[in-house]
Formats: structure tokens, C-alpha cells, sequence
């Protein structure tokens, strides 16, 4: 009898506790996501402001509001430059990695190549962006073949190592399940190592997305009229600090909606839990 | 042909090549005087060495030693994971590389090795998709029958990462018996397991055991594990791995976990344990 009537008692309270749980859960959600907006709004702010105390000629650094004015007044033009910008660091993205994971898959059959050729990688990645960019016009002209060389060549490195060492760091416990169930090579592969692999190569893909943006930026640095690194120098020399500040935010907008969409992708492919995740 | 094996005949039956026939009944696995020998760099390791001893078909054999004293090992010379360095294996009148080709052997490890991408059905269904396996013998219970073998109906959409431990250990034992392999090779599975869900599933083992008739060969370091589960216990010394004694285990077929506190039990559980102490 006593017991029941405890249970009675307890019931209320404890409703009332979960109540306060999802309250306090909620909140925290709200934090999350007002914090950080009032901190960028705060930054802006504060930048208009030390402008307009400090007296900043707009050849040095424009206002937030003129670079606003400029990012509505100039959209087309910006938008025009985006374009090939774009072009250039997706189709380096897919040439890049899609490059990468078939050399990975190469070496992981082929041990051979991966022992003669994998230092020669390593030694073409140590070469700077800005050196290799040079090359790379001089080799392929002015057009955008040398920019999407530019953003694969970027992409490349990171993809490829990341992607061998998912397709060989399998479970070894897994593989001899495999041994035991007489599995081909290539149902291993396809099994095992293609999936393993996977996480890996989304880490790498996530910094791939943002890495090729800036390869084809660089690469517009040297010799090119179109495309936000082109607008990037021209607003320079022409000391039009708004048209500079509006540009570089509408590419690096670019490349987060680049990483976005790879970070969507991840989740909708990578649906398990990566067995060493937290 | 479905006559029962306590009528065996040295006769050869009509369809089945001459076996070798002992008064024991046929074995699944036997050795003889096997040697395992890893060279590394740095050194020569015996695993195992002069290693003889044989399973009947049915039986359940544990396998009990001391940390390298190579009972993984002599599992994997089994399952042809490792070659031996010389001894005779043979498997159910096969090399094992042919009992492997034939899929007549299942393998449970220590870790479960699911596939994390893959929910618990889709664990259990991998044998049907890899080693030109792609259908189920006529009669061998489905994927689904497996999963409710092992208990766990009502999980096969689960991903192994929303499993316990145990519940893992219990899909890697169902995907093992996946095609109804003759021989289930058990390489300390429960070994990282609490002991209220150890001792649940060795009695499940026993059960699943005594409904599929297959042979079981399983290796722990536990004494009562080994006892309880077992027909046999060949217990194994280490440094070189060899074998110490095989112990027939005088119990009852039908083993309820209360056997533990038999004067039986314990009387072979302090022999055992007289035999480990001797082997080191
Ligand atoms: N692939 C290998 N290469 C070299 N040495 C090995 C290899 N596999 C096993 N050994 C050695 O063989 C010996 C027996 O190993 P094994 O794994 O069979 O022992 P075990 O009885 O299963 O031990 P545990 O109970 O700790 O699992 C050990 O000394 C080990 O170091
Ligand atoms: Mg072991």
C-alpha cells in the first residue's frame, strides 16, 4: 500500500523534472544559435564603428554599409565573376578526387606502385600552390584548364592519402572473416574496403570543398580577367576596398555552401557510426 | 543413410568414399602432430608444437590454456587462416582449405567483427553475397530464422553501434551459422563480456548446440566456461603450445548453469585447474 502511494507521489515529480529537462534542453538550442549570429552582428558593429571613429579613407578599408551597398549595387558583376570561379573548383574538386580515389584504389591492389610512386606524390605536394601555379599556366595557357589543374592538384593530396589509408586500415578481424567466407578480392573490396573507406574520404572531400576555392582562386591571380581572383586583384589596384570586400565574401560564402553541401552529403551517405567516433 | 552413427560400419556407404572410421565415431577435425612456427625478424615463435587430437562430428571440444599457449592459433589452422608448418589437418575428410571452399566451417570472433555499416540482418546475410555462395542450402534456416535462434528477433534493423556487446556477439554467432556449417570455430567469444551475459549465453550455446548438431570447437580461459560448454576439454600449455591432457567431460547432455554447483563439476573443474598449474 505504502508503496503505491509513493509512486503516486513521485509521479508528479517526476514529469516535473523532465519538463524542466527538455526546458532547459531547449534553451541550450536557442543559445546555440542566437550566440554565434549576435557575435558576427557585434563584429559588424563594431568594424562600422572604429571606420567611422578612426575616420578609415575607403581606398584602405570600407564601411560594412558600403560594402553591403556594393555586394546589391555590383551583384551581377559579382555574380558574373563567381561563375568560372565556380566551374574551375567544382571541375578541379571531381577531376582532383576523382583522381586520388583511383590511385588509391591502384595502390591498394598494387603495392608495388604504391612503393614507387607514393614519394613522388609526397614531393609534388611539398611544391607550394603559388610555385605550382606559374607551371601550370606557362603548360596549359590562359584559359581555365590551368585553374581546374590548379584546384584538382589541391584536392589531390589529401584525398589520396586519406582514401588509402581507409581502404587499408579494415578491421584485420573482419578481413579474416572474410578469408574464412573464400571472398574475392574484389568482394572484398567492395564489401569491406570501399565502405571503410568511406568516412575517410569524406574528412578529406570536407576540406577538398574548401581547398579547391582557393586553388582556383590562385589560380586566377596569374593572368586572368574573369573570375573572383581576377576581380580580387583588379579591386586592388583599383583601391576599391568595397568591390575587394564584397568579392572575397562572395566567394567565401561560395565555398561554405561548397563545404555544406559535402558535409549533407556525408550525412546522408555515412549513416553508421565510424566504430572510433566518441 | 539417416541411419544413426552408433550403427557406423567400416563399410564404405554407397556414394561416400571410404572414411577413416574410429571407435569414437568419425572425427570433424583431427590433427596430428601439428607445428606452428612464426618467423619474424627478431625471432622464431613455436606456437604450437607436436599438436594431436581429434573432434567426433556432434562433439563440442573446448580448448582451455594459459595467453599464447595458441589456441587462436590451432583455430585458425583449422579454418586455414594459418598454415601449419608441418602435421596433418584434416577436416571433415578434407584439407581446410577445401572445407573453407565448401563453406563448411563458421567462424565467431572475439570482437564480433560486424560490419558497422551493415544492420544486424545485413551482418547475417553476408555470407550469401561474398564466395560465389549465392543461395542457401535446401532446408538451412534463413537469416531471419538465425536472428530468432539467437534471440534477437525484432532487432534486424538495428545497426551493430545500437547494440550491447552481447547482443553483437549474438549476430556474429548467428551470421556463423549462416548456410549451416558443419564445424563452428569459436574464438573466445564472450571473452569481453560481463559475466551475467556470458553465463546467459553459454547456456543459449549449449542449446543452439544441441537443436543444429554442429560441431563446435571453442577456445576460453575460463575453467567453468570451458566445463560447462564442453564434451571434451583439451587443455593446452604454453611456451610451446602443446597439449597438456584431454579431458572427457563425464555431464549430463541437458546442462542448466546450477550444474556449476555439482560435486561433479567441481571435482573435473579441479582437475582441469591442476592440469593449467601443471602446464606452466
Ligand atoms: N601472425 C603471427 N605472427 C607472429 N607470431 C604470432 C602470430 N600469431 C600468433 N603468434 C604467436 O604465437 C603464440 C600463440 O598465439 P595465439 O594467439 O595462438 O595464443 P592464444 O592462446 O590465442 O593467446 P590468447 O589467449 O592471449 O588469445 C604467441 O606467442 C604469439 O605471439
Ligand atoms: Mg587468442
Amino acid at each position: 500500500m505504502s508503496t503505491i502511494a509513493e509512486t503516486a507521489d513521485l509521479l508528479p515529480d517526476v514529469s516535473a523534472a523532465e519538463a524542466e529537462f527538455a526546458r532547459r534542453k531547449s534553451r541550450e538550442t536557442w543559445r546555440r544559435r542566437l550566440l554565434p549570429a549576435a557575435g558576427i552582428l557585434g563584429a559588424l558593429a563594431l568594424w562600422g564603428a572604429a571606420v567611422w571613429i578612426f575616420k578609415v579613407p575607403p581606398f584602405v578599408a570600407p564601411s560594412p554599409v558600403a560594402v553591403f551597398a556594393t555586394l546589391t549595387a555590383k551583384f551581377g558583376l559579382l555574380m558574373e565573376n563567381l561563375l568560372p570561379t565556380a566551374i574551375e573548383a567544382i571541375c578541379g574538386f571531381l577531376l582532383g578526387n576523382v583522381t586520388a580515389i583511383v590511385i588509391a584504389t591502384t595502390f591498394v591492389h598494387k603495392k608495388v606502385l604504391e612503393e614507387a610512386f607514393f614519394p613522388l606524390v609526397v614531393i609534388i605536394n611539398t611544391i607550394p600552390v603559388v610555385a605550382k601555379a606559374p607551371i601550370l599556366v606557362l603548360l596549359l595557357g590562359n584559359g581555365m584548364e590551368p585553374k581546374i589543374a590548379i584546384a584538382a592538384l589541391i584536392c589531390f593530396f589529401p584525398t589520396l592519402v586519406n582514401m588509402v589509408r581507409g581502404l587499408e586500415s579494415v578491421n584485420p578481424q573482419a578481413m579474416e572473416l572474410m578469408r574464412v567466407l573464400s571472398a574475392s578480392k574484389t568482394e572484398v573490396f567492395l564489401k569491406l574496403r570501399l565502405y571503410n573507406s568511406l568516412p575517410y574520404l569524406f574528412s578529406a572531400l570536407k576540406i577538398s570543398a574548401s581547398t579547391s576555392v582557393i586553388g582556383a582562386i590562385v589560380g586566377e591571380w596569374i593572368g586572368s580577367t574573369t573570375g573572383i581572383g581576377a576581380l580580387i586583384i583588379q579591386a586592388t589596384y583599383a583601391f576599391d576596398s568595397a568591390l575587394l570586400y564584397a568579392t572575397v565574401i562572395v566567394g567565401s560564402c561560395f565555398s561554405m555552401l561548397f563545404f555544406l553541401t559535402i558535409t549533407l552529403a556525408e550525412r546522408l551517405v555515412v549513416r553508421w557510426q565510424a566504430p572510433t567516433g566518441h | 543413410m539417416t541411419a544413426p552413427s552408433t550403427a557406423t560400419s567400416a563399410l564404405p556407404v554407397a556414394g561416400f568414399p571410404p572414411a577413416a572410421v574410429t571407435a569414437a565415431g568419425e572425427p570433424a577435425v583431427s590433427c596430428r602432430n601439428v607445428t606452428v612456427r612464426f618467423v619474424t625478424d627478431r625471432r622464431t615463435v613455436t606456437a604450437l608444437e607436436n599438436v594431436s587430437f581429434s573432434v567426433e562430428k556432434g562433439g563440442f571440444l573446448s580448448l582451455l590454456g594459459p595467453s599464447g599457449c595458441g589456441k587462436s592459433t590451432l583455430l585458425r589452422v583449422v579454418a586455414d587462416l594459418v598454415s601449419p608448418t608441418h602435421g596433418q589437418v584434416n577436416v571433415l575428410g578434407m584439407t581446410p582449405q577445401d572445407a573453407r571452399l565448401k563453406r563448411s566451417l563458421g567462424f565467431v570472433f572475439q570482437d564480433a567483427a560486424l560490419l558497422p555499416w551493415r544492420t544486424a540482418l545485413q551482418n547475417v546475410e553476408l555470407p550469401l553475397e561474398v564466395g560465389g555462395a549465392k543461395k542457401l542450402p535446401s532446408g538451412a534456416p534463413t537469416p531471419r530464422e538465425l536472428m530468432k535462434l539467437v534471440g534477437l528477433e525484432g532487432w534486424e534493423g538495428s545497426f551493430p553501434h545500437e547494440l550491447s556487446g552481447g547482443m553483437r556477439q549474438r549476430v556474429s554467432i548467428a551470421r556463423a551459422l549462416l548456410g549451416g556449417p558443419r564445424i563452428l570455430l569459436m574464438d573466445e567469444p564472450f571473452g569481453a563480456l560481463d559475466e551475467i551475459t556470458r553465463d546467459r549465453l553459454n547456456e543459449e550455446l549449449r542449446r543452439i548446440w544441441q537443436e543444429t548438431g554442429t560441431t563446435i570447437m571453442f577456445v576460453t580461459h575460463s575453467v567453468y566456461e570451458a566445463l560447462f560448454l564442453g564434451e571434451q576439454v583439451l587443455v593446452l600449455a604454453a611456451n610451446p603450445g602443446r597439449v597438456t591432457e584431454l579431458v572427457d567431460v563425464d555431464l549430463p547432455r541437458d546442462r542448466t548453469l546450477k550444474i556449476r554447483e555439482t560435486a561433479p563439476f567441481v571435482s573435473i573443474a579441479a582437475e582441469l585447474r591442476e592440469l593449467l598449474g601443471r602446464g606452466v
